[in-house]
């Protein structure tokens, strides 16, 4: 049954994931990949598109994946796990334990949670950018370099650097996406 | 009567919030501060800066999080419902609309294509929110030992086709960070014994 399926995925996906949008990337990279709901390429297309569109990241993946998957119910199924934890968690919060960050007992558990989610976003990053680019997932993979690829990367790299320079503040996701898109266009189509 | 005008303020509100903030969660915080501290004055500051770091520090979305204590705080029960089902519309309608097209879409060449050089700028995308959260943690030995270990283990294991889910990483990392503080409080109890 997909639809309880994409909600049980999504609920736990909610319910344990720190850190805001990126730091769910990681458990839903391995969700999608583990059900085979998505490619590695889909699933960076659809972090393109969620980053693109106005929203909570979480939120435009969730609905994504679940109309990819179980069309309208689909979505709202998936939709609705990744926020119910929330919902409920802050219920909890804000009714009974406002002070619940001054207890030392939760500071501890957070203190150990946050560099590890750091970690994770970091190790996802990495090994799907080395994937992508080298064509290595696993050390069995054959080695084949993604040239355009690259020189994507690095343009998008040196755009940000030089935009943070000149400007004083990081250029939007969005106007990366755009100048990303119209290379990619360009220099794939060649 | 009071109350259902209070309820159509924080729909209304709270849509429009998730319909022009791009950039997830923290971005989203500004935009509330704004609403309900300047425009509205519903909230005091001090509780507001409570209210985000609990959405900051529980789990699932930041944007959701804060929107659910908002709303909570401003109307009860009816006023989290509110606000987190007004916040999520918007980006529901959007992305459902785009689904529907999106794989006719990506059948044009130079759109497949574009997208080709989409997914290297999202690969930047994460790895900068990665650095740009590495840059803002405290950088003691701790923190630095966790995140380093916790990237490299991962790393490895998904080299080497080890299945280890990212949510174990998260409790080990958590019972690590509360046996650290207990014993920290134990050693520095037992240097105040020997004074």
């Amino acid at each position: 049954m997909i639809y309880l399926k994409l909600f049980l995925t999504f609920l736990e996906i909610g319910a344990v994931s720190f850190g805001g949008g990126y730091g769910m990337i990681s458990l839903m990279r391995e969700k999608a990949l583990e059900n085979m709901w998505l490619t590695e390429e889909e699933l960076l297309n659809f972090i393109g598109v969620a980053e693109s569109t106005p929203g909570p990241i979480a939120v435009n993946m969730a609905t994504f994946i679940g109309s990819e998957q179980g069309g309208f119910f689909g979505s709202l199924c998936a939709t609705l796990g990744i926020v119910l934890p929330s919902f409920i968690i802050i219920l909890v919060i804000a009714a009974l334990f406002r002070n619940l960050l001054k207890y030392k007992s939760v500071r501890a558990f957070l203190s150990g949670v946050r560099p590890c989610v750091i970690g994770l976003i970091f190790a996802t990053g990495v090994t799907m950018l080395l994937s992508k680019l080298t064509g290595i997932s696993t050390v069995y993979d054959e080695f084949s370099v993604d040239f355009i690829g690259a020189a994507i990367f690095a343009a998008t790299v040196l755009f940000a650097v030089l935009y943070k320079k000149l400007s004083r503040k990081k250029p939007s996701p969005l106007l990366l996406v755009g100048i990303s898109a119209v290379l990619g266009a360009v220099l794939y189509s060649i | 009567m009071k109350n259902k005008r209070l309820l159509l303020t924080l729909f209304v509100t709270l849509f429009k919030i998730g319909l022009f903030t791009f950039g997830g969660g923290y971005a989203m915080i500004a935009l509330l501060e704004d609403e309900f501290i300047e425009k509205k004055k519903w909230i005091d500051r001090e509780e507001f800066l409570d209210m985000a770091a609990i959405a900051e520090s529980t789990p699932g979305p930041i944007a959701i999080n804060a929107a659910t204590y908002i709303g909570y705080k401003t109307a009860g029960i009816a006023g989290a419902l509110v606000s987190t089902v007004a916040v999520c519309i918007p980006s529901f309608s959007i992305i459902y609309i785009i689904s529907l097209f999106f794989d006719a879409f990506l059948e044009f060449r130079l759109v497949a294509n574009a997208f080709r050089g989409i997914q290297v700028c999202v690969l930047y995308l994460i790895l900068s929110a990665g650095l740009r959260l590495f840059k803002g943690m405290r950088k003691n030995v701790f923190n630095v030992i966790s995140a380093v270990t916790v990237g490299t283990v991962m790393i490895c294991f998904s080299l080497f086709a080890v299945r280890f889910s990212t949510v174990f990483y998260i409790i080990i990392c958590g019972v690590i960070g509360v046996a650290v503080s207990l014993l920290s409080e134990i050693v520095a109890k037992s240097k105040e014994g020997e004074k």
